[in-house]
């Protein structure tokens, strides 16, 4: 099977929608000519054209809003948001625009579009260019919401994004684009709304997404193998719509739960996550449900500043141990 | 001047249409049949009728939350947005927006809005679309004076304007912005001199005479649908309303609206139809007696319209 970059699968996924239906058309900052800050979008504009591949000016909330009234006249917009960070530029035609549309006009408009946009830490990029801010997104009605952590998904979540009519933001991380992964060459969809099983395991359930679900898998294979302690890893890849059946019965199974995202701990989808397993499933579990994640800091700029700030397989291990039997203070 | 007999009565029709279905609602809202926020667009019914009858079904309109005029004037049923004003399930959203909300995608509407300025982009990419698929169809912005300060109106304008979209931003200055007067929040004489920051033109004309709107936006239509790029056109009107129904704009200058009402665009058309147009008395009645029965029958249709389930609460969230 074919190796590819997670960039790749990305750039792949969009060439393919676009030859397979010429409404989808791509928009956004330095998309087209320069083939897009992070090369993801490379090769398209030559391909399809400057108005299926639209370079735009500096103008996060137009680029939206157009997004908003294209989709609602027929057309399938892919646009980008540079940095997630800058989804205070544009806050107003996500929430109160894309999202509500179909609700005020009680599913007369349509929205089939998409926003790609790409956070997270580990570049240096600095307080604004660093962000997880998928929370914010999760809060709101309306969007559907995904988080691809390896080629595979990244490829078959965006065709799936671009197939869906409802609006989808769809939220790539920088420090993955240079993952390499299996993709195959032949046509599949990754459905929004399904986690994904990554390691089945007996005694703890670890839920995660993003660039952590990489750390959660380190963190699972050094607990097997140093401790005997086996792990179910579950990748979420979608925040909106949430496979909520997945992580219940993982935690039916294991009686417990660690919840992990680089996103700043307190008003995390970890609380969400916790919330809801202790409703629904609160007979089953044997320990208090522990959220790994960052601290209520902005994301710092040097090394070991960002190196400290990160969540990592180390404080995966150590959210782990905290609530298998023996541990200090937990129950027998 | 070459409009015909059809067509100056349809200008007629539609403002006295706009203007009795606000002054209804106005009084049905003081009894209590209509919940939330009501902005009544009495007065400016010229700029809606003047551009919107020039506008095909496949011609969209972006709106504001003072959209009532706009959604008539470019064909919404009146029951249906009567019945949507009073939540009822018959409305045109169900009663899941009210009346900053009303839309008709069928018919090229897509929306009232209820953030300042959101439709401007909004338009520009339904203009988009039109230019990718050669349609020769245009989009029209409706935004007040006010939103010639958001970001929505720069950003908007200026990637209408790299692009050269087929759009008509229609900037209606009705002299308040919420509770601001013109001279408060604009730090130049004319909203149309900003078209020339972007590379457009920006055109005037007089917004309370229902032809001047429509020979300017004629030419600003043609000109977008010709290829060339958007128009920026700034129509001077009057809010004789306060910003929401309820206000009690203690910010305006007493005997102002007195004075507007002297200069009423709906009444001075007719005069004008029947002065100069030969158009007879009994003419007018005549639709002004329809316009009744047709005000009377929404109004009829909303009260007698069940109010929606509790059911479907939930439902519309996503297609």
């Amino acid at each position: 099977m074919p190796v590819i970059r997670y960039s790749k699968a990305i750039n792949d996924a969009l060439r393919e929608e676009m030859r397979r239906d010429e409404r989808v058309i791509l928009a956004g900052e330095d998309i087209g000519a320069p083939g897009g800050s992070f090369g993801v979008t490379r090769g398209l504009q030559q391909e399809f054209g400057e108005w299926r591949v639209i370079d735009t000016p500096i103008s996060e909330s137009a680029i939206i809003g157009m997004a908003v009234g294209a989709a609602a006249t027929g057309l399938r917009p892919v646009v980008e948001i540079m940095f997630m960070d800058f989804l205070g530029v544009c806050f107003d035609q996500i929430l109160n625009q894309a999202a509500k549309m179909g609700y005020m006009t009680a599913g007369a408009m349509r929205l089939p579009l998409v926003i790609r946009m790409q956070g997270g830490a580990g570049f240096s990029a600095g307080p604004q260019h660093s962000q997880s801010l998928e929370a914010m997104l999760m809060h709101i009605p309306g969007i559907k919401v995904v988080m691809p952590s390896n080629p595979y998904d990244a490829k078959g979540l965006l065709k799936s994004a671009i197939r869906d009519d409802n609006p989808v933001v769809f939220v790539e991380h920088k420090m993955l684009y240079g993952m390499k992964g299996e993709v195959p060459d032949e046509e599949y969809l990754v459905p929004i709304g399904k986690a994904a099983v990554l390691r089945e395991g007996t005694d703890c359930t670890i839920v995660a997404l993003g660039q952590m679900v990489h750390e959660a898998a380190k963190a699972a294979q050094r607990l097997e193998e140093d401790e005997g302690i086996r792990c179910e890893v579950i990748d979420l890849r979608s925040i909106t719509p949430l496979d909520t059946e997945t992580i219940l019965a993982s935690v039916r199974k294991t009686g417990r739960l660690v919840v992990v995202h680089e996103a700043v701990r307190t008003g995390g989808i970890g609380g969400e996550i916790a919330a809801l397993v202790q409703e629904e499933a609160f007979w089953y579990l044997d320990a208090p449900i522990m959220r790994v994640a960052a601290p209520f800091t902005p994301v710092p700029f040097s090394k070991p500043l960002e190196r400290a700030y990160l969540p990592n397989a180390d404080a995966i291990c150590r959210a782990v141990r905290q609530i298998m039997p023996g541990a200090a203070g937990s129950r027998p | 001047m070459d409009l015909d007999r059809a067509q100056l009565m349809r200008l007629y029709r539609t403002m006295r249409l706009i203007r009795r279905f606000e002054e209804t609602v106005s009084g049905l809202f003081a009894e209590g049949h209509i919940p939330g926020f009501l902005h009544l667009y009495i007065g400016q019914e010229a700029v809606a009728a003047g551009i919107c009858t020039q506008l095909d079904r496949e011609d969209t309109i972006t709106s504001t939350h003072r959209g009532h005029g706009h959604c008539i004037a470019k064909g919404a049923d009146v029951r249906r947005m009567m019945a949507e004003l009073f939540g009822k399930s018959t409305g045109c959203c169900r009663g899941k927006g009210g009346s900053m909300h009303v839309a008709d995608v069928s018919l090229g509407i897509l929306g009232a809005n209820g953030i300042v300025g959101a439709g401007i982009p909004i338009a520009v990419g339904a203009a988009l679309t039109a230019k990718i698929r050669g349609t020769g169809k245009i989009a029209v912005a409706f935004f007040g004076e006010g939103a010639a300060g958001t970001g929505y109106f720069h950003e908007g304008l200026n990637l209408a304007a790299v692009l050269k979209l087929p759009v008509v931003f229609v900037c209606e200055s009705n002299q308040y912005a919420e509770f601001t007067p013109r001279s408060r929040h604009l730090p130049v004489e004319t909203v149309a001199s900003r078209a020339s920051a972007y590379g457009f033109p920006g055109m005037t004309a007089d917004g309370n005479d229902v032809l001047a709107v429509y020979y300017a936006f004629r030419e600003a239509a043609a000109r977008a649908r010709g290829g060339e790029g958007p128009v920026l056109l700034e129509c001077f009107t009057r809010r004789w309303s306060g910003h929401y129904e309820g206000d009690p704009q203690r910010y305006r200058p007493a005997g102002e609206v007195e004075e507007w009402r002297k200069d009423d665009p709906v009444a001075s058309f007719a005069v004008r139809l029947r002065e100069r147009h030969g158009i007879a008395a009994e003419e007018i009645e005549a639709v002004d007696s329809d316009v009744e029965r047709e005000i009377a029958e929404a109004v009829r249709f909303a009260k007698e319209s069940p109010l929606p389930d509790p059911s479907e609460l939930l439902e519309h969230v996503y297609v």
